[in-house]
């Protein structure tokens, strides 16, 4: 749609001087410090016309920075668009796609008993069962609401697009999240940092259609909810809560974060002594009424009550209604020994009862234990030791320190700063954010992807910081000016105008360094500014199904043979050929070509993945077995060695290696390795040379010049020359090569005619 | 790599007439070429490497006039397939001359039709043997016929004086048997034989492969696990002018994912239709009906249909169970206990 793209790209202009602009301009509170002309103007034309008084002044400001705010958290996210085109990103927003496109075109109910015999070739997968619907049913909403407008949106639009939409509405949440927290000045900073944090850009760009675009508005609406509820003792902000509850979990797996958070908070409260009324209830309801609407959602079902993540919250729950009963007998005993043995023998009882319970429920196999994942995030060598298909995903690893930095950039010095703000203030309402903020932490230096899910509590607790601390100094600074001013509202900068007229004699520096230190507080925040939309335009809006690189001459080279090559297969392959590739491409292969895969990111059945690794790491000949058995016509590779494309399948190798190996033992990764080490060339391990893989990358590839000045069959995306240059297939062919050769398709033939 | 035949024909020319699916008889002596040597081993039959080396027999062989070097066999051990030989046995022995082969191991489409007795062995008839033979005993076939998986028809013979009039018209006796034939059974084997070659017996038909739901009379494209399904394939047999009926009662279906789930043997009409039904078993995913049909002389068959099983959708499960009523009355007791209550405590002051 070129009129759309011509106008996302004016706004982009506008949004990258936005950027700076309301960033700085919320930093302090609004009438603090409105150094740029905007509020100026602001102020003249209400001077002149409107005459409003302060307050409406103050609100005017407000909702006016809110709806800038809310624009640019959008536009900030259109790079991708602007950059490539309106494309979905990655691996798994292709499957989200494919079935939101299912369910606007066969309705709920089709999608629901979905049957998707495309996929998992020959198990299939129970779509409809094993997937959380809550970005879908959005997604299709917005589409059903835009048609029923009459606007003639494709739904491919409405998917790049929801991202960014929720990433907006997110932003209101944060505000309301600041204020009840701490007041409306840090929800503006908060909604403002918020809005262009990296950490969650990285996952809300146009066209990453991913769960985690609208899980973190859920996320953080059922907190904000619930601190609500928490905070007022309201069961309609409880119910709302709940309900916020059920769309985290429709929407993403990380609704157990949720279900574990909030019970340790509960804990956290009753150990503290801040029981109250008003807990019980906002926990109570929220339990009950959000599990009963949790259940709702297939994939989740009875895990509620089944399994080991969710039992912390029962037994919160269960001591919750404990402590409430001792509470009342407490009330009716005036004896305060009776009691204390009353509530010795109470206490002794339920927890000899809970724990025979869940003694006998784990045993029984009632309640399952912990899934690999959890325990992975407990303990962070677990899943490199036990399950490789969870250590194998790039998202999984631990988090290093610069990517901490190039998420968060000022946040991470700010976040201290505002718990040690939290702390001074100690609320309910903090307490959560400060636990919330911890938690999140840990688990973000766990796993590379879960910074996603400390982002918000980062940008609250560090808004707490900035607008507590521009605050306390636009405080210090308008107290003088007001002795010399006589009150102005334009504190600051009639400051800035009369400070050197301005002598004050007890507090000779301080004045200067409140200056000096709002200067620093502007010079980052817009540090912050730049560099968020730096990593935005750089790194987080690449679809990465097409490859940009920098060509000899600074030009921009795209590489887009995925998309070829997938749509050589749809175009060139019978309807029902089945492909096999690493199960990455899975999602995309179903989506595009739309062909029958035997794997995919849905990597639910080990085995399968295991049995795709182990042909791949076979020789020639026991593959093609394998591949027999699965009915497998053509076998797809991502090859990086002519682009020097780093992430292609000899680099997952290992990873095939070790998963086929982890159930088939005769699978060992020693034989793929020479003395520890990974290599192709000459020196690699015999194994290595002559196992499928090697052979359909480089396949004619010991023919083909890559780089002047260096032997035929250099590898430039290893830097080696390769060790098997002379390969030959017996039981494939080469049926498709893509331009760059980043993806090579080949064609298995059948048996041998004649023996 | 080969050099020709003469002309275009050349080993890949003749290898590539068998892959299109015609059918070729290979008849080779001591004086073959090693062409035609490598034409057998592409069918997986390899001819003793020995250039001069014969099928010597010095039990079984024809009594003639003179006693010769035994290298004239007569050979009576055939395989035991009406398909392939006719149904009239062939009472005489086979009258053989020339060169051994042997079957690949890894072949698992040959069969040896005619093979030399246990005795026999491969070697020069005059030449004193320096080491054992390598090819010896049963393991020697003297005729055997290759049916490639195109059904494409080979046979390989290693006389070519087999085929010839003398052999076909001359008398035999066996070596120690009393029975003395007027005529040799060259010329009903090789006859039968060819006839079975060039399909004139034992090609089969299968096809029109469809399954209904019971009850129903349009193909579904997708199952529910637990249907009841009735499954039908025709199955036909070439009798050298027409197209018959193929009666049997060892024709099965597998419902296939990896591995068979259903493995039924269907019955016949008579009339070609062969037919089963059953229940699809309590798995989802995608199956496949298999008629996977290997019987001796016959063309193969293979055909399979993909056909997905889905599991129940959220409507089809029962609405009200009876192990569970006593759920239902708990849960509409409370209700009704509640709404009790808070009548009771709200008015009652």
């Amino acid at each position: 749609m070129p009129p759309q793209t011509m106008s996302a790209k004016t706004d982009a202009t506008i949004g990258v001087n936005g950027t700076a602009k309301s960033t700085s301009n919320q930093a302090p509170p609004p009438m603090a410090l409105p150094a740029n002309l905007k509020s100026d103007l602001l102020n003249k034309l209400s001077l002149k016309s409107f005459k409003l008084k302060t307050k409406q002044q103050e609100l005017l400001l407000r909702v006016s920075i809110l709806f800038l705010v809310y624009v640019l958290a959008f536009i900030t996210r259109l790079f991708s668009v602007l950059r490539y085109e309106s494309m979905i990103h990655e691996f798994d927003p292709y499957f989200n796609y494919r079935t939101t496109l299912f369910l606007t075109e066969k309705g709920f109910y089709e999608f629901w008993n979905w049957f998707d015999y495309e996929s998992w070739y020959p198990l299939g997968r129970i779509v409809g069962g094993t997937l959380y619907p809550g970005l879908m049913v959005t997604a299709a909403l917005i589409y059903w609401g835009l048609r029923f407008l009459r606007f003639a949106v494709h739904i491919r639009e409405v998917c790049v697009l929801t991202a960014p939409f929720f990433a907006s509405n997110t932003t209101l949440v944060a505000y309301f999240f600041g204020k009840e927290i701490w007041d409306s000045s840090a929800g503006l900073v908060a909604a403002a940092l918020i809005a262009i944090c990296p950490g969650y850009i990285s996952r809300s760009v146009a066209g990453s259609y991913d769960n985690e675009g609208v899980a973190i508005f859920a996320l953080l609406l059922t907190f904000y909810l619930f601190v609500k509820a928490v905070n007022t003792g309201s069961l309609t902000w409880s119910l709302a809560s709940a309900f916020g509850y059920f769309y985290m979990v429709s929407a993403w797996g990380g609704y157990v974060f949720i279900i574990n958070l909030i019970p340790l908070y509960v804990l956290v409260l009753l150990i503290t002594g801040r029981y109250s009324v008003r807990l019980y209830i906002a926990y109570n309801c929220m339990y009950v009424l959000g599990m009963l609407l949790a259940m709702q959602i297939r994939f989740v079902g009875f895990q509620h009550v089944q399994s080991g993540e969710h039992m912390a919250a029962m037994g919160v729950f269960f001591l919750m209604q404990v402590f409430y009963f001792l509470d009342w007998v407490k009330y009716l005993l005036s004896d305060k020994r009776l009691f204390e043995t009353f509530l010795r023998i109470t206490v002794t009882t339920t927890v000899g009862l809970a724990a025979v319970a869940l003694g006998v429920g784990t045993a029984s196999g009632y309640i399952s234990p912990w899934t690999g994942r959890f325990y992975s995030l407990l303990d962070p060598t677990y899943a490199k030791d036990h399950i490789p298909i969870i250590a194998s995903v790039s998202e999984h690893q631990p988090t290093a320190w610069s990517s901490f930095m190039f998420d968060f950039h000022i946040l991470l010095f700010l976040f201290p700063a505002g718990l040690y703000f939290c702390f001074k203030r100690l609320t309910d309402a903090t307490i959560f954010i400060v636990m919330y903020g911890l938690t999140s932490m840990y688990f973000a230096g766990v796993m590379v992807r879960l910074i996603l899910v400390a982002t918000p509590a980062v940008c609250l607790i560090s808004a707490i910081a900035v607008s507590a601390t521009v605050k306390n100094l636009a405080q210090l600074l308008r107290t003088k000016s007001k002795v010399t001013q006589g009150g102005s509202s334009k504190a600051a900068s009639g400051s800035k105008a009369s400070s050197k007229a301005l002598l004050d004699q007890s507090q000779p520096f301080q004045r200067n360094g409140a200056i000096a230190l709002l200067l620093g507080v502007f010079y980052l925040l817009s540090k912050y500014a730049t560099h968020c939309t730096w990593v935005t335009s750089e790194a987080y809006s690449s679809p990465s199904i097409v490859l940009a690189a920098r060509g000899a001459h600074g030009n921009k080279v795209i590489f887009d043979d995925y998309r070829e090559a997938y749509f050589w297969l749809q175009q060139n392959t019978p309807t029902d050929a089945k492909v096999m590739s690493w199960w990455d491409y899975g999602y995309q292969i179903t989506a595009m070509a739309n062909r029958t895969v035997i794997v995919d990111n849905n990597t639910w059945n080990n085995t399968h993945i295991a049995t795709v690794g182990r042909a791949m790491s076979s020789y020639e000949d026991e593959a093609y077995e394998i591949m027999r058995e699965l009915d497998v016509g053509y076998v797809l590779v991502v090859f990086g060695g002519v682009t020097g494309y780093s992430s292609d399948d000899i680099n997952k190798f290992l990873w095939m290696v070790r998963i086929g190996g982890g159930v088939f033992p005769v699978i060992k990764e020693p034989d793929y390795l020479v003395n520890g080490e990974y290599r192709v060339d000459k020196g690699a391990a015999p194994k290595m040379l002559n196992c499928l893989m090697y052979k359909l990358c480089y396949y004619r590839f010991g023919e083909l010049m890559t780089e002047y000045g260096k032997p035929p069959g250099f590898d430039r995306a290893r830097g080696v020359e390769i060790g098997n240059k002379d390969i030959k297939l017996e039981h494939l062919e080469e049926a498709f090569t893509t331009s760059n050769w980043i993806v090579r398709i080949y064609k298995v033939k059948p048996p041998n005619n004649r023996w | 790599m080969y050099v020709g035949f003469g002309g275009a024909l050349d080993v890949a020319a003749v290898l590539d007439f068998v892959d299109s699916g015609h059918d070729l008889i290979v008849a080779a002596d001591t004086t073959a070429s090693d062409l035609i040597k490598s034409v057998a081993t592409e069918c997986g039959v390899d001819f003793d490497e020995e250039p001069s080396a014969m099928v010597i027999d010095h039990q079984n062989y024809a009594v003639s006039d003179v006693d010769g070097d035994h290298t004239l066999i007569a050979a009576d051990e055939l395989i035991n397939s009406d398909v392939i030989l006719g149904k009239t046995k062939i009472e005489a022995p086979v009258l053989f001359k020339g060169i051994a082969h042997s079957l690949n191991a890894a072949n698992t489409l040959a069969l040896k039709v005619l093979s030399a007795s246990p005795s026999a062995y491969s070697a020069h008839p005059t030449a004193k043997l320096s080491s054992p033979p390598s090819l010896t005993g049963s393991a020697i076939s003297l005729v055997s016929v290759v049916q490639a998986r195109n059904n494409a028809r080979i046979m390989i013979s290693g006389s070519l004086d087999l085929f010839s009039n003398r052999y076909m018209k001359s008398s035999v006796q066996k070596a120690g048997s009393p029975s003395k034939y007027e005529k040799s059974g060259n010329e009903q084997f090789v006859t039968e034989l060819s006839k079975w070659l060039f399909h004139e017996r034992g090609h089969l038909k299968a096809g029109n492969l469809r399954h209904v739901k019971v009850g129903e009379t349009n193909e579904p494209a997708m199952y529910r696990i637990k249907d009841d399904l009735e499954f039908y394939v025709d199955i036909y047999e070439w009798s050298g002018n027409s197209w018959e009926p193929y009666v049997a009662d060892d024709v099965q279906v597998q419902f296939y994912m990896m591995s068979p789930y259903v493995l039924k043997t269907l019955s016949t009409d008579k009339k070609g239709l062969y037919h089963t039904s059953f229940k699809v078993p309590d798995v989802y995913g995608v199956f496949q009906f298999k008629v996977e049909y290997q019987k001796l002389g016959y063309t193969s068959l293979s055909l399979s249909k993909q056909i997905p099983v889905r599991p129940f959708r959220h409507n089809e499960y029962e609405r009200f169970i009876t192990t569970a009523f006593p759920y239902y009355g708990a849960s509409f007791t409370t209700m009704a206990g509640f709404f009790i209550f808070s009548v009771v405590y709200l008015y009652n002051k």
